[in-house]
């Protein structure tokens, strides 16, 4: 049995103006956004049962910035009506540097939102206009220190690396401006280029040109080294915490089964072997809760086999990795014994390591986590 | 029986042999306009592709002549090429006469003069015949000079046709009425039947293509196979139409089809004799001239559960061609397979791609070999056609590979090149004969695994295809063997090992393990791939690990897609073989057969 505590998600799908790398569901269209949070509301009461209490809550997008301190407010009130919220959640939002200023993140910090995310993606502007953002540098700078002064004792960094025609020193100046922020947290995510964003048209017209694999495994390893000389913990492969108790609670639960429920289009949610997802449309999302029925577009039961598959590369993505006692239990598959051999070659070369009953990824085995699962 | 006639066409690949039967057909009137289509007796596929005749075909043409009366023109269609000489044999014990055909613009080839000793030896009536004679390039006058030098032919015997443009196809079939004579034999003896092929077809069981020398069959007849005894009572009998034309009865000098519910492929066998179990004949006729396997690979299903599959599919194929032999093996990298003999490399390739097609098989073969004599210290000799099978090193007294005469056509300018061709492949004792003005004919002594790795295509690259090859094998010489294994991260891949000579061990390693080199995908940890006699590594190469693979983010909405990713390689995978916990793509054995093969 799982006794592990459920976290909540609520995707806001609303964006002023698209970045051009990002895939998530969100729409431009703003003055959507009363129907969408009255939808919202009858869906926490709809599903309301299934899951009871919750120990994170992450608002994500989309922007939820552009929602007023007001309506982030009410969503959390209603969270609170409907669920339990054990004592001391974590509560995180998603922000765009540029809607953020005293007044705003006092009001939020006052409804209880505890852990800030911004959006900062990069410090050099040429990189800021290639990626679409409608943010400056100096933008991103107050944005966080303005964040401190409403009394945000976890703040977090979204960083974008391996850009076209970066090379890595600007990267690490980057990083650099980063570090006098001095973060709790920070994501360093490499560009991924998806094929419906602009970047990915782009990409595939052959206009741009990505790092090769050796300079990705460069981009990687220097990133981690850097952020581990400033003191931070690289718990994940894109995630780096300033102490552990910095690491985000809410993420964990992705990479652990742990379940969680996803409100809003497009959320995705898992309970047990269930996962399941909202619509990724506005449009279907309202049309459904109006109707009385949950968005829900598609569920999948997972096998045993699946769901080891996704215990092996979920875990493998994190520092902690996975207890082998717990592993077997769950998906009843003795890692140790059934993949003797090649385990132990792949702890020779260094990409794993057994310790205390766990199965670590080592930094080189963190940078090919996907192929680690394959074994 | 006066009224028929049995004759095949004999030639030199692309020289017109099908064409020249589809003209005949159109004559007949067997096929309208409309239904035809071009090479009509070449109903496989890969024929068809390939634009070469693989099995015999028999066809039944009905022809008014000259002199007012009917007859029936049985037409065995035979192949072209040098592997399916076995063919061509089992074709010609069922006729009385050949048309020798010859390329207006080519002349006389290699496979010319080996189809006309094949004929000589059968005592049958040769018709030469000068196709293509519409063609810019025709020499008629070369030709005909070629064919009373060459082949001590009568000069004035032969005919001149265009059997693309349908010139001179009359004077042919008056030809085969006026000079091949009828089918000897009595009605009313006991029966004695050749049978000259077998196929499967799937409604009706075995269909027995056979001769009748003398006797009658008819439905209801208890026969009998003089090989095993067996008795089958008759279903029915027939002729080769195109399609298969019921009839009352077969006699002898006649061409047909026998159904007797022969449920078992293998208890038919091509050169086998039929008779009546209640009134049998004396004796056997005499079979074909017996052709002995020189090549041999092992055939492997890609997915181990086709195992069964493969070996039904194999049984019912053999049936259709009695040169292909096989027998149970395998091996620890492919799982349960067939070591397999062939005529050649070109027979293997034609069984690969028939099996594949035919009976919807995804198979793999190993690295071809021929078959070697060993003499032991303790005296034994044992022979070795599968490197599995190698003897123990210290235990040889001597090593001996089978040696081939090789005779080569070509046009003079590509003397020097095919020279220095045949030096390369250890060939000796070479003899040099002009046949006349640009033509020469070109002999070697050499071992036949030279021939099967990668000789023929080089020699028709060198003479821009003008060049025609032929071999016959000789006997067994001393050599210096070695077994070759290819090791990857130090495990050996029994399927990829060869018995080669001392001084291509290096080069065909190297060879073998760049093309692997080529096909293994990266891995997390650094691959060798090694060349090796024993324990001395004669040839590496490594495969660099890849470093990064890990996608950036993953979260909630992420994790499905992800997984369904991972599910997909994680399938790939599995079709894979593992091999010193490598995972070795079919595409990998594939290219190191190939590198055999193809240049």
């Amino acid at each position: 049995m799982d006794s592990r505590t459920p976290g909540l998600y609520i995707h806001i799908p609303f964006c002023l103006s698209k970045c051009h790398y990002c895939d998530f569901y969100s729409s431009t269209s703003i003055s959507a956004i009363p129907d969408f949070l009255g939808a919202l509301f009858k869906e926490i009461k709809m599903v309301g049962g299934r899951f009871n209490s919750f120990d994170t809550v992450y608002i994500g997008g989309g922007t939820p910035s552009l929602l007023s301190p007001r309506e982030l407010e009410n969503i959390l009130a209603s969270v609170r009506e409907n669920f339990h919220l054990i004592s001391d959640p974590e509560i995180t939002i998603e922000t765009n540097p540029a809607d953020l200023n005293r007044s705003f993140l006092g009001s939020i910090r006052g409804s209880g939102i505890n852990r800030i995310n911004v959006g900062v993606q990069s410090f050099d502007e040429n990189v800021l206009g290639f990626l679409g953002r409608r943010h400056s540098v100096k933008q991103a700078f107050s944005a966080v220190e303005a964040s401190r002064k409403a009394g945000f004792d976890k703040v977090g960094l979204d960083l974008i690396y391996g850009v076209p025609d970066q090379d890595i020193d600007s990267w690490l100046n980057t990083l650099r401006q980063a570090l006098v922020l001095s973060p709790e947290h920070i994501s360093c995510y490499q560009l991924t280029l998806e094929p419906k964003t602009p970047l990915g048209r782009r990409y595939r017209a052959g206009e741009l040109t990505v790092p090769g694999e050796k300079l990705q495994y460069q981009f990687f390893m220097k990133t981690s080294e850097f952020l581990e000389d400033a003191g931070y913990i690289h718990y994940e492969v894109s995630n780096f915490a300033r102490k552990e108790e910095h690491a985000s609670r809410h993420n964990q639960k992705y990479w652990d089964h742990s379940p969680f429920l996803g409100l809003g289009p497009s959320a995705h949610s898992f309970l047990w072997n269930r996962r399941w997802w909202n619509y990724r449309s506005i449009d279907r999302y309202l049309a459904s809760i109006n109707a009385g029925k949950l968005p829900v577009e598609e569920t999948e039961t997972l096998s045993m086999e699946q769901l080891r598959l996704e215990a092996l590369y979920l875990g493998l993505r994190t520092k902690k990795g996975i207890f082998l006692r717990g592993f077997k239990n769950r998906y009843h598959y003795d890692l140790l014994t059934e993949k003797k051999k090649i385990l132990g070659r792949l702890e020779e070369e260094g990409f794993i390591s057994v310790e205390d009953g766990c199965l670590h990824p080592t930094k080189t085995g963190l940078a090919i986590a996907d192929s680690l699962s394959l074994i | 029986m006066k009224n028929i006639r049995n004759f095949s066409i004999i030639a030199h690949i692309d020289h017109g042999k099908s064409t020249l039967a589809d003209r005949f057909i159109q004559h007949a009137g067997l096929v309208n306009e409309r239904n035809f289509k071009d090479q009509i007796l070449d109903n496989m596929d890969i024929e068809r592709e390939r634009g070469i005749t693989i099995k015999s075909q028999a066809v039944a043409l009905p022809y008014h002549a000259s002199d007012g009366e009917d007859y029936i023109l049985n037409l065995i269609d035979t192949p072209g090429h040098v592997d399916f000489s076995y063919e061509v044999s089992r074709s010609l014990a069922s006729c009385e006469g050949v048309l020798l055909l010859i390329d207006a613009a080519q002349g006389v080839q290699a496979q010319t003069i080996a189809n006309l000793y094949l004929a000589m030896e059968n005592n049958l009536e040769i018709i030469p015949v000068i196709n293509k004679i519409d063609l810019q390039t025709a020499d008629v006058e070369r030709v005909i000079e070629q064919i009373d030098t060459e082949l001590g032919l009568d000069p004035f015997s032969c005919l001149k046709c265009s059997a693309k443009e349908g010139i001179g196809i009359e004077e042919i079939l008056e030809a085969i009425v006026k000079r091949i004579p009828p089918p000897k034999g009595d009605p009313e003896a006991p029966l004695a039947a050749l049978i000259f092929d077998a196929h499967y077809d799937p409604f009706r069981g075995t269909v027995i293509h056979c001769r009748v020398f003398d006797g009658t069959v008819k439905s209801g007849d208890i026969i009998r196979f003089m090989s095993n005894q067996a008795t089958y009572k008759v279903e029915e009998v027939g002729r080769f139409l195109l399609s298969r034309q019921k009839c009352e009865k077969l006699s002898a000098g006649e061409v047909g089809y026998i159904f007797a519910g022969v449920k078992t492929v293998s208890d038919t066998h091509i050169g086998d004799t039929i008779t009546l179990d209640d009134r049998p004949c004396d004796k056997s006729l005499p079979g074909f001239k017996e052709f002995k396997p020189v090549v041999f690979s092992s055939i492997y299903p890609i997915a181990p559960e086709d195992y069964e599959d493969l070996a039904v599919a194999l049984e019912k194929y053999k049936l259709n061609d009695a040169a292909f032999v096989y027998q149970k093996d395998s091996s620890i990298a492919l799982g349960q397979g067939f070591r397999c003999g062939f005529l050649g490399l070109l027979h293997l390739e034609i069984v690969q791609e028939r099996v594949e097609r035919e009976y919807d098989l995804s198979i793999i073969l190993s690295v071809p070999s021929v078959r070697y004599r060993f003499t032991l210290k303790d005296g034994s000799i044992i022979f070795v056609d599968n490197p599995a099978h190698y003897p123990d090193p210290a235990s040889i007294e001597k090593g001996e590979e089978p040696y081939i005469r090789a005779t080569l056509f070509m046009p003079e300018r590509y003397l020097g090149a095919v020279m220095k061709l045949c030096m390369e492949k250890r060939g000796e004792d070479s003899k040099l004969n002009y046949l006349g003005p640009g033509r020469v004919e070109l002999t070697y002594v050499m071992p036949l695994a030279e021939v099967i790795y990668d000789f023929y295509d080089r020699f028709k690259s060198i003479t821009q295809g003008y060049g025609s090859f032929d071999y016959e094998v000789l006997d067994y010489r001393e050599s210096t063997l070695v077994l070759v294994d290819i090791l990857v991260n130090g495990e050996k891949v029994d399927a990829l090992s060869q018995i080669v000579h001392r001084d291509q061990a290096r080069p065909r390693a190297l060879r073998a393990c760049e093309r692997l080199k080529e096909e293994i995908p990266r891995q997390m940890f650094k691959v060798a791939i090694q060349g090796a006699i024993g324990s001395e590594i004669i040839a590496r190469t490594t495969i660099s690990p890849f470093r990064k693979d890990v996608t950036a983010k993953c979260y909630g909405g992420d994790i499905t897609r992800k997984r369904k990713l991972l599910e997909k390689q994680k399938k790939g995978k599995k079709r894979m073989k593992t091999i010193g916990l490598v995972s070795i793509p079919q595409s990998a054995f594939l290219a190191v057969l190939k590198s055999d093969t193809d240049n």
